[in-house]
């Protein structure tokens, strides 16, 4: 156990120490991020501090430092604050100049809004949620390598370990509204006279009301439903165009839960009769941009680092600087490719061709854009899945396992008519509502077409089936902000499992012939899972995510060789290979490359990629022939 | 607080006494900073008249309303004549400058909270104007800036006079005489349509004086009312008898700052600003206490207390029976006016990739509420402000962030121009110098037109002419107005059909246009209803309103409709691109609403052909299977068919192997990039208006006729009138594209050999190797047309060799006529013959019958 870190437990201290010795000059507040830069540096000195992520909040301390993984999910309006104020002690009447940076609310004494002192600054604040549909493995994973040592601080109540959130927040407001009556009723009686009480007495009840039903609706805004984890407004205090939407970060930031914001959102009405630069925010403003600290903390950010991906198992930086790591893990990577292509075999009963597409889509990645067309994106159409058995969840819980987050969307009728996947602008409350389209990058999301029956999609569900489209073509989200729509591009791995040809375009599909056939799927899946060894999943999940970010080039030599095949298979059968088939060809042969370890493209790989196809594509034409009345 | 008090007992005394209070002026140097003032000097000043202020009725010299920044008691000696209500006259309105009621004005003197003067340290609160001796009288500053009123109103005055600006192409000042004062003009304006407000352009003031406007960005608070008092003293000096409602009051606009949303930082509060938005929120109306009016409850004496700031200071003693505590707020007697607030967020074009748009609160106030509707999109000049928020009223404690809003003083509505179609594009983007110096310089050069074609969509091979076809159709030609003429307008916008194979990326390059241009729709045949392409009209839930939707086809006025699938779509829907595509209107008229909607959109429409894959033995029409009346409404055709040769297939791999092996910085280097695209392209729509020239109408003459005669010697008339235009368009186009202000002949070539490129594909007749622009205009060959005359005249005549027989059978009938010809007679011809016949009352089917008439 390491002495205790100032730096970690009273980070303010720091700032303003940094502050005061900066005699007004402005570049203190670059040594502040230099020197939590350099100290997070220090071997592992950033295990130290506690995520937000794996501690409770109630168990962290009030403006410590703390680290949270997370997407950003809504960006607010830029604000103003007070980087510097100056306050007034009335009772010794003396002046103090202090910092505002990395604080919500000013401390000690009256604000002197006139001083000469004051300097207002601009920060940005962002919405971020946990990484949504991060894998279990991946969240235990990261709890594993922390090594903060959380104590409880001494208010805090051990019952209130198994309580949620919700009732957590019940018991954090009930004290303040009835501290907000009692002063309500206080200061309207004393500023207003006589025609007020009457209308406090009118209006006492209704806000009661209000604010029942604010802690009953209180939504977090996550992506996907059923998530967990706290969500947190970040304080962005530097380069924050940096930034964009759906980032994951890890930030590393000053914790702010200081009750006295949840108060702000209680009390509007009083402060309103006061002060009517309120009536700029509506209820529902209030309540999604002042939301109850308890629930919605707050970091100010010190540090910020853009996660490439979220696999607990690789190191966070860039893959150029742990060249070492590189190649200890490409030392054994034909054999990991092999043992993991047979392990999917298995789960894909005994279709090795599918397994093989299936490692192809697993690395793939859009890893550049051309105007419009996203390139490296291999959507993988499996189709041939048994209907209503559950396949097709087992086969998602796999590929859960394998990949640090991930979605299983199911397109049952019910859920595309009623499931909000578009993320759309909600104006009265002056956020982004999200939607399941909101994902991070490389997020695998599986959509599960067998569960799609017959029946009439309404407008929601027609215009989800185009969200979805347009995400397999395009590998973007046309956000709905009522006026007009804005493009986020995206990168996601997307997974159709149909019975027949899937409705939705793919860049690939294969047919699922199984060469297996067990008596008892579920004892058979279950099996091959347990005969995996946990270091072997582990083994998996690192060569994935290595594959996937392999440089990859191809040479002049091979560009020429690729041109005469290609001049020479349209000269047999012009019908036989059109533009777009060699497209796809150049991505199978970029994924086979890079599964193989690969940088560069090899005569060899290419052909390896021709057969691959060839023989992908006449399983197709097979099928078609056999059930015929396919299109 | 004492300062509330003491300036409302101050105001509130004005018709009684002056209070012995402490309103000095101070000696200083006008740039020297506020906390330098200690000397105070000259305390009787009062009511002392200022050697620079023009004589005043003393009874007219109020107390300036606003405050300057620094000043919250604004100093009585001010030769602000600026209104408060408490000026008002009451009784009817005479005219002249002391019988017109001054409008207070909330978006200046809004309610803020202004860096107070400290009492403590300061103990002399003088303020507001100082005077200090400079060359031969006095100059005065207004505290805290460093503007001199009466230097500042006189040259006001000054540029009032003599400002003129011959090459205005403002809307606003169509109908003006450009060589006379402009503002002159709008004042005689002014005072025949008697609305009391003058709109004056921050740029006309900056060519005019560079420190007029610098001081007016700056400090716009106190500048504006100097330019109010300096209007009204000009505007009723000329026109002494006018009657207004109220004072005129000054509406800057488009302060030369202008910036996105995204740029307002600290350092522009409390300055005036333009930004562009669109509003997305409006609120209900908030009434907003000006004046309160109060009641002794003992002896019934009433008091006005102006609001400061948003405060009343409430009067604790009735100065009429020194009763304390006894006077009553009288809410109907108080005055009120009106403010709304408005939620604006940033406009789609102006964000950084990947960003979600900011949002601003702007308050509109008096007659701006209500001015803007959600949806809208403006320019507001105002004044941006920032306020403290408290956390709890009772604690010392304060959140440490500002509120910031924006006062606004003008609106501008940006697609105001869409209602009345006047003309050209609304977008008034703003490029640098230098930029536009670069777009010229990239005019310049002689292979312009190659360049820009090439670096569209460059991830799409080749099809050159296909790109530069839709190029043009991004500059479009330029728009002629015949409406006197009884023909309306001419169409500017250029139409584009794309016809072929599957997979020949087609919808690449809808999708890469539709990215391109501001205002790009993009629909697919398939799911697009005839509703969802032009405009419905919906019920709002909530007001029970009747709101007009707008669909595709409006919502890219003035930009391009990108139609994928087009051959999917309904007959129904398509029906109505008829009225698009030629008047560039929509005419709605549904649930008691009959308008016509400005649609003045190009259509680039994708189509795949009727048997999916291209049938080389039939012609474009048989093959596209689109009504000819739509098909002779596209300017061009293109037909995207794989070539299958070798080279071709060669240079396709080359292209497409390359797009997975380049780096991202070669791909830079070899293509323009797309903001030079779009910025080249909206400043050629905005700024170049190309003319034909003399030349240039004789080449297309001669193209025409040529065209004409290429029909005419088969005794067919193959070109139209249709077709002149779409040539005379995509030469005005070819122009733009050079910045050239004529179209020369060059441009016709241009425009020939493009016309004829695309024709040449999609219009030879498989059977004669003709070009036939017949066939988009009849939607038949000059061949088959023939064909179809003659199959209809040996029918004619085996119906007379059978004698009179009245009614026939259609097989038999059929067979007959197969058998006596020597040309393959299909079905389809047959039925086409019988179809001809019956259309000239020759004969009727019915079912399996043929009859005689």
């Amino acid at each position: 156990m390491p002495t205790v870190h100032d730096w970690i437990n009273n980070p303010l201290a720091v700032v303003d120490g940094l502050f005061a010795q900066s005699n007004s000059s402005p570049d203190w507040e670059k040594k502040v991020v230099e020197y939590f830069k350099e100290k997070l540096k220090l071997n592992d000195a950033h295990t130290w501090v506690p995520s937000l992520n794996d501690v409770p909040l109630y168990y962290l301390k009030p403006n410590s430092l703390v680290k949270f993984r997370c997407m950003v999910q809504d960006m607010f309006d830029p604000e103003f604050f007070m980087g510097v104020y100056e306050t007034n002690d009335l009772t010794s009447n003396s002046k103090q100049v202090k910092c505002g940076k990395y604080k919500d609310i000013t401390v000690g004494g009256q604000v002197d809004f006139n001083s000469r002192n004051t300097v207002t600054s601009e920060r940005q604040t962002f919405y971020c949620v946990p990484i949504p549909g991060e894998s279990q493995w991946a969240k235990e994973s990261y709890a594993g390598t922390s090594q903060a040592r959380v104590v409880p601080s001494t208010s805090y109540v051990p019952n209130r370990h198994k309580r949620s959130y919700e009732e957590d927040y019940e018991m954090d407001t009930q004290p303040q509204e009835m501290k907000y009556v009692s002063q309500g009723t206080q200061s309207s009686a004393e500023s207003h006279g006589n025609t007020e009480p009457k209308r406090q007495e009118t209006e006492a009840p209704s806000h009661d009301s209000s604010s029942v039903h604010c802690t009953s609706s209180l939504d977090l805004n996550f992506p996907l439903p059923g998530e967990k984890g706290p969500a947190c407004l970040v304080k962005v205090y530097e380069d924050w165009d940096s930034f964009k939407l759906n980032d994951m970060l890890e930030v590393f930031g000053i914790l702010s839960v200081d009750p006295a914001l949840s108060v702000i959102a209680d009390e509007r009405e009083a402060s309103s009769l006061l002060d009517h630069t309120e009536v700029t925010e509506t209820v529902e403003e209030q309540r999604v941009h002042s939301p109850p600290a308890s629930l919605v903390p707050r970091l100010h950010m010190l540090y910020a680092q853009p996660l490439v991906h979220n696999n607990p198992l690789l190191p966070s930086s860039a893959p150029e600087s742990n060249g070492d790591h590189l190649c200890s893990v490409l030392g054994e990577l034909a054999s990991v490719r092999a043992e993991l292509h047979t392990y999917l075999t298995h789960v894909l009963m005994g279709d090795s061709l599918a397994a093989e597409y299936l490692i192809l889509h697993l690395i793939s990645n859009v890893y550049s854009r051309r105007d419009v067309l996203p390139l490296g994106k291999f959507t993988l159409n499996l189709s041939g899945c048994p209907h209503s058995s559950p396949y097709t969840e087992h086969l998602y819980k796999v590929i859960q396992q394998l990949v640090p987050s991930s979605y299983w969307l199911c397109m049952c009728l019910h859920n595309m008519n009623n499931q909000r996947m578009v993320p759309w602008k909600d104006y009265t409350a002056n956020r982004l509502v999200s939607g399941t389209l909101q994902l991070a990058n490389n997020t695998s999301l599986f959509l599960d077409e067998t569960q799609l029956e017959q029946g009439q999609l309404d407008a929601t569900g027609v215009r989800n089936i185009t969200a979805l489209g347009n995400l397999i073509s395009w590998q973007k989200v046309d956000y709905d902000f009522n006026y007009h729509q804005m493009e986020f591009p995206c990168n996601i791995n997307v997974l159709i499992a149909s019975e027949g040809r899937s409705l939705l375009p793919s860049d690939s599909q294969v047919h699922l012939r199984p060469t297996l056939n067990p008596p008892n799927l579920e004892e058979y899946l279950s099996a091959v899972q347990v005969a995996q060894v946990p270091s072997q999943f582990n083994k998996y999940r690192i060569y994935l995510s290595v594959a996937r970010a392999l440089n990859y080039t191809i040479s002049d030599e091979i560009t020429t060789a690729v041109e005469d095949d290609f001049v020479e298979m349209r000269k047999d059968d012009p019908q036989s290979m059109s533009a777009e088939d060699l497209h796809r060809l150049l991505v199978v042969a970029r994924l086979l490359s890079l599964s193989h370890g690969q940088n560069t493209l090899s005569r060899d790989g290419w052909m390896k990629a021709k057969q691959l196809e060839a023989l992908r594509i006449s399983r197709t034409q097979q099928q078609k022939s056999v059930s015929g009345n396919e299109p | 607080p004492s300062a509330c008090i003491s300036t409302s007992a101050r105001r509130a005394s004005r018709h009684h006494r002056p209070l012995p209070e402490a309103s000095e002026s101070v000696s200083e140097d006008p740039l020297s900073p506020p906390s330098q003032r200690s000397r105070a000097h000259d305390t009787s000043t009062e009511l002392q008249p200022m050697p620079t202020s023009p004589a005043m009725d003393t009874a007219a010299q109020d107390v300036s309303l606003f405050s300057s920044p620094m000043a919250p008691e604004v100093d009585a000696s001010s030769p602000l004549m600026y209104g408060t209500p408490s000026s008002r006259v009451e009784g009817t309105p005479r005219s002249g400058i002391r019988g017109t009621p001054a409008r207070q004005r909330a978006d200046l003197g809004s309610v803020r909270k202004a860096p107070q003067v400290d009492m403590h340290s300061e103990p002399v609160s003088e303020n507001a104007v100082a005077g200090s001796e400079q060359g031969a009288g006095q100059r005065l500053v207004i505290w805290g800036t460093d503007v001199n009123v009466g230097t500042c109103k006189e040259k006001f005055q000054r540029f009032l006079q003599q400002f003129t600006d011959p090459n205005s192409r403002e809307e606003e000042n169509a109908g003006l005489d450009l060589n006379e004062p402009l503002y002159m003009q709008k004042l005689d304006e002014i005072s025949v349509v008697g609305e009391p407000v003058l709109n004056v352009n921050c740029s006309h003031i900056q060519t005019f004086d560079a420190d007029l406007y610098r001081q007016l960005i700056c400090y716009p608070q106190e500048v504006i009312p100097t330019f109010d008092m300096a209007v009204n003293e000009l505007f009723f000096d000329r026109f002494p008898d006018s009657v207004l409602e109220h004072q005129i009051q000054v509406r800057p606009y488009s302060a030369l700052k202008t910036r996105n949303m995204r740029a307002l930082n600290p350092e522009d509060i409390d300055q005036l600003i333009t930004i562009s938005g669109m509003v997305i929120r409006t609120s209900q109306l908030i009434p907003e206490m000006q004046e309160a009016f109060f009641r002794c409850q003992v002896c019934a004496f009433n008091t006005r207390v102006e609001v400061d700031r948003g405060r009343i200071a409430e009067p604790a003693v009735c100065r009429n029976c020194n009763t304390t505590h006894s006077m009553a707020l009288v809410h109907n007697r108080s005055a009120f006016s009106d403010k709304q607030m408005i939620k604006l967020q940033e406009s789609p074009e102006d964000m950084p990739a990947g960003q979600t748009p900011h949002t601003t609160v702007v308050y509109a106030h008096n007659d701006l509420v209500d001015k803007v509707q959600p949806g809208d999109r403006i320019n507001i000049t105002g004044i941006y402000r920032a306020a403290p928020m408290r956390l709890n009223p009772r604690q010392s404690q304060v959140k440490s962030v500002y509120k910031t809003h924006i006062d606004v003083i003008h609106f501008r509505k940006t697609d105001e121009k869409r209602l009345h179609g006047l003309d050209e594009d609304g977008e008034q983007k703003l490029f640098t110098k230098e930029r536009v110096a670069m777009l010229k310089e990239l005019a310049a050069k002689p292979d312009v037109y190659e360049r820009l074609s090439s670096a569209l969509a460059p991830s799409i091979y080749e099809h050159e002419d296909i790109k530069k076809g839709i190029l043009l159709q991004l500059f479009g030609g330029t728009r002629k107005d015949f409406t006197q003429t009884g023909r309306g307008n001419f169409r500017a916008e250029i139409n584009i059909l794309l016809c072929g194979d599957p997979g020949t990326s087609k919808s690449q390059l809808l999708q890469y246009v539709y990215n391109l241009v501001p205002r790009g729709q993009y629909t697919s045949g398939k799911g697009s209803s005839a509703v969802g392409l032009t405009a419905y009209v919906m019920k709002d839930p909530e007001t029970r309103q009747l709101v007009l939707q707008t669909g595709a086809l409006v919502l890219s006025d003035n930009g391009i409709c990108c139609i994928d699938e087009f051959d999917k779509m309904s007959d129904n829907t398509r029906s109505v691109l008829h009225e698009v595509m030629e008047q560039q209107t929509l005419s709605i008229a549904k649930a008691g609403i009959i308008c016509q909607l400005n649609a003045r959109t190009s259509v680039l429409a994708a189509a795949n052909p009727v048997e999916s894959q291209w049938n080389p033995k039939k012609t474009t029409i048989e093959n596209i299977q689109l009504p000819h009346t739509l098909l002779s409404r596209f300017d061009l055709i293109f037909l995207m068919l794989d070539p299958q040769d070798e080279a071709y297939d060669r240079r396709l791999a080359h292209h497409l192997v390359s797009l997975y092996y380049q780096s991202e910085e070669q791909i830079e280097e070899e293509y323009l990039d797309m903001a030079m695209l779009k910025d080249y392209i909206a400043f050629a729509r905005t700024s170049v208006h190309p003319r034909l020239s003399e030349e240039a109408s004789q080449a297309l003459i001669e193209a025409y006729v040529d065209m004409r005669k290429i029909g005419s010697g088969r005794g067919m008339v193959s070109a139209y009138p249709r077709q002149l235009e779409s040539l005379i368009r995509l030469a005005e186009a070819h122009a733009k594209v050079r910045f050239s202000s004529k179209v020369e002949s060059i441009d016709v070539e241009e425009a020939k050999r493009l016309h004829r490129e695309a024709l040449k594909q999609s219009a030879t007749d498989p059977r004669t190797g003709f070009v036939d622009i017949s066939i988009l205009t009849t939607g038949m060959s000059a061949t088959a047309r023939k064909r179809k005359e003659e199959v209809a005249q040996a029918l004619i005549k085996l119906i007379q060799s059978k004698g009179k027989t009245p009614a026939m059978k259609y097989q038999q009938l059929f067979d007959d006529l197969r058998g006596q010809s020597e040309a393959a007679i299909t079905k389809d011809m047959f039925d086409e013959a019988l179809r001809a016949l019956a259309d000239e009352d020759y004969l009727t089917v019915t079912g399996k019958t043929v009859r005689l008439l």
